[in-house]
């Protein structure tokens, strides 16, 4: 008989998802059984935005092999236009999970554009060119939505960049975009279960991406520019493609995010550079490349500090030396060597050779 | 005439920009590195003057020794614990990432000690603010003083690295490492040194910046640390005579978009205009091409 085999790809990919499965069935149940604080409930949804963040800067960073510093961007073009489209649509589409997929659609092709719009002149530029340019586009992205004011009357849409006087709107017209004040009144359609959701497609379309013909041209492409290259790989192709479809899964976790807050404003905190880096730190640390490593690092790194919230004042200060001190011990080739010395197989191996 | 006065505003911001950017990018050219943390130096420097001058009662001039004195340990120490261990790593995204840590950690640091309430900083700068052209422009004393130091600066610092041994070491270190080591360069002493005066220069411009816009909070250094990082990529990361050209244009082009287009946008019209510059010369205006081989 024909022993089954299960390629080493395949059993990988089984793990992942099997990991987040677990992990929202023994939530699921811990919830229903009342085990879990409020305060932890609540931070289930951003536990997955940040997730699929990680996931989807992956591949870039990791895939791709280019480092990207607006990632916060893209998750904020989709936050706004989700939200957007489901503040107008409000009274129009009754079902609220209708919506709130039609708005996931539109955050996410949204975030696609403008990265494909992005990609397109700056991916010419190389490493810590392409990192400082990627971060002038997501503090423009913020900037720009912080002017943008859109109302809506009778007479259709009314854009404007200076205030929300100066739309004009006409009897009974509502101000959607509110410049700094942002987009109030989001329905709040996210929940757990969608996010878990949205994190298995990520899922499904990164890991399916990076085992395909393409997904190979494009790590061909971080390997060895000039070799790729050479072989006939369409490099602009491949890294636009590879570049819009990350900033449309950002764009994705975007519109989760904002429809689990009632009002989105856009500002330094969650839509900045910080944001961007946060999210680098997730991929680092989970390790580069690694789509496992950064679903592991993003839950943990966004639970230690509600963990460390007992230590008050020093929570992100002992968040910070934790941080330092797992780069170096991860990194520093001096702890890898000492690391391999000691390690518990090595020694392991050892005593089995006396013997 | 307004405009003449915004212009040298501008320049003066400017002048502070490419204070900090001749940090990043004389550490970015012998390290290979972004050092993220430096935007918080520059806070570290500012307090320093707070809690010496405000808190403490000190005279100014031992304040500002102080400050200098402790962001030049500061930056040795942040080399030697976080950056050092990490460079022969396989990945140069590692240090990026301890960078950032550090900055963390500064920042909350910061908040520990000083708390997040908005510090009213006292100028450091005592000198009266000059009238030209019958009393319509006015040159206000922290600008002229923050023009002088960062020209005194320049000058030092390019005769430093022309005419000193440790000048041209540093030369040295940043074209070929294992080259400069063969030639019995202390690779490692002139990697400290580079932080070291980064970090110097650094407190002088908290000092500066403070002086001119006098509210310090824990986060006071990182928005000028990213935009003084931008002037450094705008002149071509690694030149000295880059990080002055871009700092002050992208100051200038700062003050006048506040004052003429929309102090909102004032940011993203900093940004886009660097994002043009690099499409058209990708290593920024007086950067070399490294022409990429096989």
């Amino acid at each position: 008989m024909k022993k089954l085999t299960i390629n080493k790809n395949t059993k990988d990919n089984i793990i992942t998802y099997g990991i987040i499965i677990a992990a929202y069935i023994v939530m699921e149940l811990l919830i229903n059984t009342g085990h879990i604080s409020s305060l932890m409930q609540g931070l289930l949804v951003p536990l997955c935005v940040y997730v699929i963040l990680a996931v989807s800067l992956n591949l870039t960073v990791g895939i791709l092999g280019e480092l990207s510093l607006g990632h916060a961007g893209f998750m904020c073009v989709g936050a706004f236009a989700g939200a957007f489209f489901s503040k107008c649509t409000q009274g129009v589409i009754p079902v609220d999970l209708l919506r709130f997929i039609l708005a996931i659609i539109i955050g996410a092709v949204a975030a696609g554009i403008i990265g494909f719009l992005i990609g397109m002149p700056v991916l010419r530029l190389r490493g810590d060119y392409l990192a400082i340019v990627t971060l002038a586009f997501g503090e423009i992205i913020k900037n720009i939505i912080n002017v943008l004011y859109i109302g809506k009357d009778s007479s259709g849409f009314h854009f404007s960049l200076k205030d929300s006087l100066s739309l004009g709107l006409g009897e009974g017209g509502e101000v959607i975009i509110n410049g700094a004040q942002g987009i109030t009144g989001t329905p709040k359609d996210a929940t757990f279960t969608i996010g878990i959701i949205l994190i298995i497609l990520t899922l499904v379309i990164v890991l399916n991406l990076i085992h395909s013909r393409d997904g190979r041209a494009i790590m061909s492409i971080r390997d060895n520019l000039i070799a790729a290259e050479s072989i006939g790989i369409n490099i602009t192709k491949y890294k636009l493609m590879a570049f819009s479809i990350s900033a449309a899964l950002a764009g994705m976790a975007g519109v989760l995010y904002a429809h689990n807050l009632s009002s989105l404003m856009a500002t330094p905190k969650n839509f900045g550079y910080n944001m961007s880096i946060m999210i680098l730190v997730f991929v680092v640390l989970g390790g580069i490349g690694n789509i496992r490593g950064s679903i592991i690092s993003a839950v943990i790194l966004t639970l230690l500090p509600e963990l460390l919230r007992g230590l008050s004042n020093y929570r992100m200060l002992i968040y910070s030396v934790i941080l330092i001190i797992m780069m170096l011990f991860n990194w520093s080739p001096k702890l890898i060597n000492l690391r391999e010395k000691y390690s518990f197989k090595r020694l392991f191996k050892k005593t089995r050779e006396v013997q | 005439m307004s405009f003449i006065s915004y212009l040298i505003n501008g320049i003066s911001l400017g002048s502070v920009y490419a204070i900090i950017a001749l940090g990043y990018t004389m550490v970015y050219g012998i390290a290979k590195m972004l050092n993220f943390a430096h935007g918080d130096v520059i806070m570290v420097g500012g307090f320093t003057v707070f809690f010496a001058v405000s808190m403490q009662g000190l005279p100014t001039a031992a304040g500002i020794i102080l400050s200098v004195v402790l962001c030049t340990l500061l930056g040795i120490t942040i080399e030697y614990i976080a950056y050092r261990p990490l460079r022969q790593a396989a990945s140069s995204l590692a240090v990026l990432i301890t960078a950032i840590g550090v900055s963390y950690f500064l920042q909350n640091m910061a908040l520990l000690i000083f708390g997040a309430n908005t510090k009213a900083f006292t100028s450091v700068v005592t000198l009266p603010a000059i009238k030209l052209a019958g009393g319509q422009i006015m040159i206000s004393g922290e600008t002229i003083v923050t023009i002088v130091s960062c020209i005194i600066i320049m000058t030092g610092l390019t005769l430093f690295i022309n005419k000193t041994k440790a000048g041209q070491a540093m030369l040295a270190v940043s074209e070929d490492k294992g080259a400069a080591q063969l030639m019995g360069i202390n690779v490692n002493g002139t990697i400290s040194l580079t932080f070291a005066i980064g970090s110097a220069l650094a407190a002088i411009a908290g000092m500066l910046l403070c002086s001119a816009y006098p509210s310090l909070t824990p986060y006071t250094g990182s928005m000028p640390g990213i935009k003084a990082f931008v002037a450094a990529v705008f002149g071509g990361i690694g030149s000295i005579p880059g990080a002055l050209i871009g700092g002050i244009v992208l100051g200038i082009i700062e003050i006048l978009s506040k004052a003429y287009i929309s102090s909102q946008l004032a940011d993203a019209i900093v940004f886009m205009v660097l994002i043009i510059v690099l499409l058209v010369k990708p290593t920024g205006i007086l950067g070399k091409k490294i022409q990429e081989k096989v």
